[in-house]
């Protein structure tokens, strides 16, 4: 048995240790795992619990984040729990083998610490590595600071696990500003995190010669779209599921959570939509603008990016007074509007309100976005609203250095 | 508990039948032989990994299977890191008292073509082995890629035509020599290496049956004979690999614990490369005139490494 890890009722922990702290809690049995920057931390806490007895599952440093996620398939078939951790080049490295755990669904849990993607290289947080894995099958939940990462790993697990889903999980937070930021965190003692997630239960168990199984099997054009399309029906299904076990967890702990965190949004004539640690920064930008100027400002955060809470989304945005919203994509866009607007632009073209949409670049290889910038484009979600059409072009990149970008102008007016 | 008696070939050939005879291999391929005698040897639980290749896309097409085993196949390159991380997960689920039945003995297999093993999944069996999991990793030597028609490996031998290393007018096939993955793979320190052929039939059970019980990680090459590249008769499959083996093309051996070398298979007659090489569609274009040279460098080839293999036996480095 492992042993007990004493845990005072509030922790200072960077979002790494809080991430690490409940895989511990998981009680996995395999964690295969390769370490980058800024991921790195939880792989190493990691094997600090191994190396003092706080876990007693098997610790395999494979040789590359391919072999990795490999080991992760490979382990997840044998029947048991599986996690491990990346970012960035790492994830980008897996992205083969994140689309046949999937597939073969399989339920790991994998914490992505997100980082940029090279050329040129960068170790800082953008999402660039998220919006890789937005069409691998995974479920993706954003975590927005060290706290959440905690909580939201615990659910993870019964989430990807449960026996409607079974498809494998993604734990997002953002590279340094909450990976490395230290803040009070309040975790669950050893014996009641565990309770909460659970035994794990096998399925198709390969170690079960009592009925073999054969994984990952080959289809043509036969029988390929079958089952490409029963996994995605699994992912988006899921969607109830991560509402129960949100729910549960708030029973637990009075901490809730929402596929669609909404801030403000009742009576809000602009909004705008971002992921991550910049929710914090928008939101208080909000509150002041409110205060300082009566500007009627929300904020909406899809904790889940995959799969993608149109119905939510939908419902935050479906609000008589809104008139403008403006979509923040931290990852290189290569040639197209950022996802993030694309998806939150679909939901709101069938809200009755069709707000102005607009999308803004930012925070790129971990360009900082300060609460005065987020006022800026609030304000200038105003003057769309106040002019009647959109007085910018559609994209736009924020704290850019050089002469400005904006790409794409509006024929509604 | 490992089959010790492996006296009669058609008892051994249909023992423990775990392999089914349904799949899409081609007649004569002898990546099935080579299988078979896989599970045949062995009374124990096996999980097979497969990496991507003519084995796996002919015994797991949905909704059909081949196997009457657990397998798992992922991609062309990490069979190794699938079977190693299950024996992780063994290990694991055995400590905590999860497994469905903690008795039975287990033994984790990967298959994996000459592609994948001397070239894509190179890196991910070089990790597997160095971890030291207990599992059996035997590559199915065709020495090209097979699967996807016909193209050079770090497998093929010098003077072979594969349609990405062609014979022409300007060329005389591929130019490298073959990686000498046994080599590689008995400088990782692993327990238990060996190169093995079907036709020769019980030293490659003994061999399988060797690698299983050792602990750790064993690496077998095995010589598998492709009548669709190679271009031969499918009714001819073992006489090739009896050719192969009586040429020392492929020499039969062993090494244990990365230095003790044994000859598993000395033929009484040693027959001329030219043989070898005559018997196959591929090497036709050897015997053109301005190409008789490269017959001859085979074969010195092959003399220096069968000289090198004897006085690695007798000196036992
Ligand atoms: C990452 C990746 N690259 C390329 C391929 C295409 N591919 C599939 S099988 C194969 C060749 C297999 O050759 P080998 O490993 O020698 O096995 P064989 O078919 O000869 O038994 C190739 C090139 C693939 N499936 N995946
Ligand atoms: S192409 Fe060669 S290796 Fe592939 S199934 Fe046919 S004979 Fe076997
Ligand atoms: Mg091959």
């Amino acid at each position: 048995m492992a042993k007990e890890f004493e845990l005072n009722e509030v922790e200072v922990w960077d979002g790494n240790y809080a991430a690490s702290q409940a895989l511990r809690q998981a009680q996995i049995d395999v964690v295969a795992a390769y370490p980058i920057t800024p991921s790195t931390p939880i792989v190493e806490g990691y094997g600090a619990y191994v190396a003092n007895g706080y876990v007693d599952g098997e610790f395999v440093m494979v040789e590359s984040e391919h072999g990795a996620m490999s080991g992760c398939v490979g382990a997840a078939a044998a029947g048991g729990r599986v996690a491990t951790a990346t970012s960035s080049q790492g994830f980008a490295l897996m992205t083969e083998v994140l689309y046949q755990a999937s597939g073969m669904r399989l339920p790991i849990v994998m914490t992505v610490v997100n980082r940029a993607l090279a050329s040129p290289l960068n170790v800082r947080g953008d999402h660039s590595d998220m919006y890789l894995g937005r069409d691998s099958g995974w479920i993706q939940i954003d975590a927005f600071n060290a706290q959440e990462a905690y909580d939201l790993a615990l659910c993870a697990f019964r989430i990807g696990e449960h026996l409607d889903v079974r498809l494998p999980v993604m734990m997002h937070q953002d590279g340094f500003t909450t990976s490395h930021k230290a803040q009070n965190v309040y975790p669950l003692k050893d014996s009641i995190a565990y309770e909460f997630i659970g035994k794990y239960i096998p399925v198709d168990d390969m170690l079960d010669f009592s009925r073999p199984v054969t994984h990952g099997a080959q289809t043509e054009e036969d029988w390929h779209y079958e089952h490409k399309a029963k996994q995605h029906k699994a992912l988006m299904d899921s969607r109830t599921v991560i509402d129960d076990v949100f729910a549960d967890f708030k029973e637990l702990t009075g901490r809730e959570y929402k596929r669609v965190e909404s801030y403000m949004m009742e009576d809000a004539e602009v909004a705008l939509v971002l992921l991550g640690s910049s929710v914090e920064t928008a939101v208080l930008a909000a509150k002041q603008l409110r205060e300082e100027e009566g500007l009627k400002v929300g904020v909406v955060a899809p904790r889940c990016f995959r799969p993608f809470p149109y119905d939510l989304v939908r419902d935050a945005l479906d609000v008589s007074s809104l008139k403008a919203v403006c979509c923040l994509d931290k990852s290189a866009p290569g040639g197209a509007m950022g996802a993030l607007f694309n998806e939150v632009s679909a939901a709101a073209y069938s809200t009755k309100a069709r707000p102005m949409m607009t999308n803004y670049v930012y925070g790129l290889g971990g360009r900082d976005f300060a609460v005065d910038e987020a006022k800026r484009i609030m304000k200038e979600q105003k003057a769309h609203a106040d002019a009647g059409h959109i007085t910018t072009d559609i994209q736009q990149f924020s704290g850019l250095r050089g002469p400005k970008l904006g790409f794409f102008k509006t024929r509604r007016d | 508990m490992a089959i010790t008696s492996i006296k009669n070939l058609k008892e051994f050939s249909t023992n423990n039948d775990r392999f089914e005879g349904a799949h899409l291999l081609c007649p004569g391929c002898a990546h099935s032989m080579i299988v078979r005698e896989l599970m045949n040897c062995t009374d124990d639980n096996l999980v097979i990994a497969s990496n991507t290749g003519c084995l796996e896309v002919s015994t797991a097409v949905y909704p059909y299977t081949s196997w009457d085993t657990s397998w798992i196949h992922i991609g062309f390159e990490n069979a190794a890191t699938a079977a190693s991380c299950a024996e992780a997960m063994y290990k694991a689920r055995k400590k905590k008292g999860t497994l469905p039945d903690a008795d039975a003995p287990v033994k984790f297999v990967a298959f994996g073509g000459d592609g994948s093993t001397y070239d894509i999944g190179f890196q991910w069996l070089s990790g597997a082995m160095e971890r030291g999991h207990d599992f059996t990793y035997i590559c199915l030597d065709n020495e090209n890629y097979a699967n996807t028609g016909g193209q050079r490996s770090s497998a093929t031998p010098v003077g072979a035509h594969t349609s990405t290393a062609q014979a022409g007018s300007h060329s005389y096939g591929k130019k490298q020599k073959k990686k000498d993955m046994v080599a590689i793979m008995a400088a990782h320190g692993a327990p238990y290496v060996a190169q093995l052929a079907p036709n020769k039939w019980k030293s490659m059970a003994k061999g399988f049956q060797k690698a299983l019980e050792t602990e750790g990680p064993c690496f077998i090459n095995t010589v598998s004979a492709c009548t669709t590249e190679w271009k031969f008769d499918p009714k001819d499959t073992i006489h090739i690999t009896d050719l192969a083996t009586d040429s020392l093309m492929f020499p039969v051996y062993e090494i244990i614990d990365g230095h003790e070398l044994n000859i598993l298979y000395r033929p009484k007659n040693i027959i001329k490369v030219e043989d070898y090489l005559g018997s196959q569609g591929r090497y036709r274009h050897l015997f053109k005139p301005q190409n008789k040279h490269i017959i001859e460098r085979i074969q010195k080839d092959i003399d220096e490494k069968w000289a090198l293999l004897q006085r690695r036996e007798e000196a036992r480095i």
